[in-house]
């Protein structure tokens, strides 16, 4: 309460009534009202505000938050293969024991010397992201995937001094909406045509819309619905040919077994590090990346933190600082085009470990056995009577589109079956886009066993039938 | 650890970059095994690959025995000083203590594993807790709707620019009214954000008192203004007494007024936004709600706005269902476009939720005013370090979460800066302070803001480490420019980050520029970024 009573909780030390009325004595007022002199009275709350009942007993508050999260069914309760932008993948018990470091869970802004192993460790999360896009350059992390895109097309529009940002016709229509909120003030926006055979960027399109106006290209490899694109270099040189930057989006974990977009002539890349040893919690584990190739003309774009190494004093000392924060909205204020804060780093940190422990053979391995779990089920599922998977002949990494259009059925209704039968089905495409029909994006992983697979197809016969 | 001379050690592992440790062939973890039938059904798929989509070479990354992994980022945490190991009173930051107990629920796989896609009737615990605390933040900050998609502080304040933009947009106004005004002390994000979402801003400068007075509102103020954006307290820890005439004022010239809350804490059931005549609000639960910072997020922003603004919140929002529990509402009407993909970020809502339920609301009271009051002891304390002034001599106000002070006059009589105190802060064991943000109006500023998780001892430990620094400084100056002593690293070349021929952000471009960093032909380099 506001008067000198006080109160005695486990996280407010000094609001114990003795403590609090010894420090009121030392500042040299009656009461702590005093200390709100600044706030006009009729601004300030008349007694309490209208909560519920509080529970300051652990036990208590345990039991009644989980009893709340308790009526979740979780992707462990349920075989799930749904993807879409986030992403069911083992996460392995060191990335949850060194994210779960209180020394890492609770730092903040500590700089090069309070937290060198923090600025290590993201010096090593940009280092490894950058063997795997090909880049030498790559910041702190964004907020997610949709933003790293936001900045990576802004950038490319700063840079090049041209409005236009052509981005494929195959990307989600969440992300296509935080593309068009974040660069409405800044570009115009156009899609690239989708071949209806291959679900790949139309190249003749791509080129009829490359017009000098244009700053910025962005597909992403593997596409929204799963699809790999191989002709990353022929697109690069087209869109150099016209004077624009190509900004290509991955999941990094293909990386192991698809090109690197640094190699085939990426100006930019980003990407989402769920999938690098992050859980899903419901879209809260998405965070981005941003990479470049290491030129001050890039460098002097990026909106987050970068962190650099740097010589210690003493011979072979290395320690780590941000770098040129005069680029960031910290500095820059009312003249920012894009903004920086608080975003990702936990997850970054969890990424750098999955990375370490992975290396180069298992990123090989996840992302074969990835390519083979996702073939294994389209193919299964295209045997299905109602049950069609457009893109069969194709390259195609972890999603596929199933188009169930000749069942009769509905994805919401096929879903629905599924769900009686303990499975989360694909996401329903009908809505986004409507010219596949009632088409789902299924997403198989690594976590799927063959008997997890056929499950899935034996009870898609079940409802389809 | 007395306090009174520099007795901490911090531990020094000099632990090789990851990338050093590899040594060929060794694993560190084994993805699952390839079931036979599989690999029999779909023959060699990398090989089936078109040409330019395969990796020809596999990347570099580091082999590494998984204990070694381990080791590895264990020391890298033992070479960090967050909350959960030492006092951190950086200000602006909000630190305090995030309850253990909130990490083990969010580790459940209840939480953890569950896909934002997987189906309302299958996350109805998840829409419930949001439900639950979307009602709590309403009664908290008197607005009437809450959205938890934006994943920071900054996201949220862009998200009430982008709400400020879609409500003049709808009525038609928005070519005309283009001004945001803010204050200099408000967070950067503040004038940033605005200005990313398409506005020009106005930055208020501080009068006397040290915060923006109404005369200078007026001037401001036009048939152009859209809205203002501002923190009160500010980054200073002052509050402004008039900002219910700001309020009013940016009302009657037909604006909106968003109330960043990154300084919210000494207000917790103590001032409303909405009593105060806000029309949009934003709290960062990863501060003022315990959510743990995480060394830089996963940040979450609470964005809270008035009924008349409810239709245009990002979707989905969190409704009750017919015929009972809860249910996502994604119809768009006028809602703007996402700010973040899929529904927030949820592990940060169960903590602040938790933390709101243990506390109460005569608990949030206590946290707000123990905040301050232990400020205040701070603040009295610090009056008596030599070389230390409070700026704005003017203002008799007590302050309220955290000061903004200046060790001017230490660098006027000793040479020694503020940036020199905060890496000797070190030294003491105790993390750092942050100067101020951009741009330093305050002649060497040190912010700190102590909250109200810490004991008196602490407290008294962080005065005591100040005043040794400062006596040093008079009678030591070179010492006291030289530190940290004890840190995990020695003193770095701060100029190579600046430096284009030198910096370097990855494995790689290190190892092709650190040649450069011994090279004679170095560029001289003006600024550094310190600040932060």
């Amino acid at each position: 309460m506001s008067n000198n009573k006080g109160f005695s909780h486990p996280y407010v030390p000094n609001a114990e009534p003795g403590i609090r009325q010894r420090l009121l004595k030392t500042v040299g007022v009656a009461s702590t009202d005093d200390l709100y002199a600044s706030v006009p009275d009729a601004l300030q709350v008349k007694g309490l505000l209208d909560l519920p009942d509080p529970l300051p007993s652990e036990h208590d508050l345990r039991s009644h938050v989980e009893g709340i999260i308790g009526q979740n069914v979780s992707c462990r309760d349920h075989l799930n293969f749904c993807g879409a932008g986030c992403w069911q993948h083992y996460v392995p018990a060191l990335c949850d024991e060194i994210t779960g470091r209180g020394e890492f869970l609770t730092a903040y802004g500590g700089g090069t010397y309070s937290d060198h192993g923090k600025n290590q460790a993201m010096f090593e999360f940009q280092s490894l992201i950058g063997e795997l896009v090909g880049m030498e350059v790559v910041g702190s992390p964004a907020y997610d995937m949709g933003a790293a895109v936001n900045s990576a097309v802004t950038m490319a529009c700063r840079i090049t001094g041209r409005r236009g940002v052509l981005l494929s016709g195959g990307i989600s229509g969440d992300r296509l909406s935080q593309i068009r909120g974040f660069t409405k003030p800044v570009a115009d926006l156009s899609s690239i045509g989708i071949d209806p055979a291959t679900g790949l960027i139309n190249l003749d399109d791509l080129k009829a819309k490359l017009t000098p106006e244009i700053g910025a290209v962005y597909f992403e490899n593997p596409s929204y619905l799963g699809l790999i694109e191989s002709r990353g270099a022929e697109i690069a040189e087209i869109v150099h040919a016209a004077g624009a930057l190509l900004v290509v989006g991955v999941d990094p974990l293909s990386l192991g077994v698809l090109a690197a977009p640094g190699d085939y002539g990426a100006d930019i890349v980003c990407g989402d590090i769920q999938p690098l040893g992050i859980h899903m919690y419901a879209g809260g584990g998405c965070a981005g990346f941003l990479a470049s190739r290491d030129e001050e003309r890039f460098v002097s774009e990026f909106p987050m933190i970068l962190m650099s190494i740097a010589p210690g004093v003493e011979e072979g000392d290395i320690g780590f600082a941000w770098s040129t924060m005069q680029r960031t909205s910290y500095d820059k204020r009312h003249d920012s085009e894009d903004y920086a804060g608080t975003t990702q780093w936990l997850w970054g940190i969890g990424a750098a470990v999955y990375l370490s422990l992975m290396g180069p053979q298992g990123m090989d391995e996840i992302g074969r056995g990835i390519l083979q779990r996702a073939r294994y089920a389209a193919m299964q599922i295209a045997k299905l009577k109602g049950a069609k998977v457009p893109h069969l002949d194709g390259a195609f990494f972890k999603e596929f589109v199933v188009d169930f259009s000749a069942s009769g059925k509905s994805v919401a209704e096929i879903n629905a079956g599924l769900r009686a039968h303990d499975i989360f089905g694909g996401k329903d495409l009908s809505g986004e886009f409507p010219m596949l029909g009632q088409s789902a994006l299924f997403c198989v992983t690594e976590i799927h066993a063959k008997k997890d697979i056929d499950k899935l197809v034996d009870t898609l016969a079940e409802v389809l039938s | 650890m007395s306090g009174k001379q520099s007795d901490f050690q911090a531990a020094r592992w000099n632990e090789a970059l990851i990338m050093e440790l590899s040594e060929t062939g060794a694993r560190g973890i084994v993805p699952p095994a390839m079931d036979a039938d599989i690999a029999a059904a779909v023959g060699d798929v990398v090989a089936a690959l078109p040409a330019g989509a395969r990796r020809e070479k596999l990347p570099q990354l580091p082999e590494v025995p998984q204990h070694r992994v381990l080791r590895h980022f264990m020391r890298l945490s033992q070479m960090c000083m967050g909350f959960d190991v030492t006092t951190d009173m950086m200000g602006t930051c909000t630190m305090k203590y995030s309850p253990k107990v909130h990490e083990h629920i969010a580790r459940s796989a209840k939480l953890a594993d569950v896909h934002p896609l997987q189906g309302e009737q299958n996350m109805q615990g998840l829409l419930e807790l949001m439900y639950r605390f979307n009602k709590i933040m309403c009664q908290i900050s008197g607005m009437d709707e809450f959205t938890f998609q934006p994943a920071s502080g900054a996201q949220g304040i862009y998200t009430n620019a982008c709400l400020i933009r879609a409500y003049h947009e709808s009525r038609g106004e928005l070519a005309q009214r283009n001004e945001i005004i803010t204050t200099s002390f408000s967070h950067p994000a503040d004038a940033a954000t605005p200005s990313v979402a398409g506005f020009k801003v106005i930055t208020l400068m501080p009068g006397e008192m040290g915060y923006a007075d109404v005369d200078a509102l007026k001037a401001a103020i036009s048939d152009r203004t859209a809205g203002l954006m501002l923190t009160n307290p500010e980054d200073t820890g002052q509050y402004n007494p008039h900002i219910r005439e700001f309020v009013d004022l940016v009302h009657e010239a037909g604006g909106l007024c968003a109330y960043d809350q990154a300084n919210g804490n000494p207000l917790l059931g103590k001032v409303r936004a909405g009593d105060t005549g806000f029309d949009m609000c934003q709290f960062n639960l990863h501060k003022t709600f315990s959510a743990p910072h995480g060394s830089l997020g996963m940040g979450c922003a609470a964005v809270g706005v008035k009924d008349f603004l409810r239709k245009f919140l990002p979707r989905p929002l969190v409704a009750e269902a017919d015929g009972g529990g809860y249910r996502l509402d994604y119809e768009q009407g006028e809602g703007i476009d996402k700010i973040r993909a899929f529904i927030g970020n949820i592990p940060a809502v169960l903590k602040a939720y938790s933390w709101v339920m243990s506390l109460g609301a005569e608990g949030l009271r206590a946290v707000a005013e123990t905040a301050v009051l232990n400020n205040n002891y701070m603040l009295k304390s610090m009056r008596e370090v030599r070389g230390v002034t409070i700026p704005w001599p003017a203002n008799n106000y007590p302050k309220l979460e955290q000061v903004r002070y200046s060790f001017e006059q230490m660098f006027k009589e000793t040479g020694v800066t503020s940036h020199d105190v905060i890496d000797r802060m070190v030294d003491y064991g105790v993390q750092h302070c942050m100067p101020s943000h951009m741009p330093m109006l305050v002649p060497e500023p040190f912010t700190m803001e102590p909250g109200e998780s810490l004991t008196v001892a602490e407290m008294d430990q962080m005065l005591a480490a100040l005043k040794a620094i400062s006596h040093e400084a008079y009678s030591d100056p070179e010492k006291a420019q030289g530190g940290p002593y004890n840190a995990s690293t020695t003193r770095i070349d701060s100029d190579v980050p600046e430096d284009p021929d030198c910096w370097a952000f990855t494995y790689r471009a290190y190892q092709r520029k650190k040649g450069h960093w011994t090279s004679e032909s170095r560029r001289k380099i003006e600024r550094h970024s310190g600040g932060y």
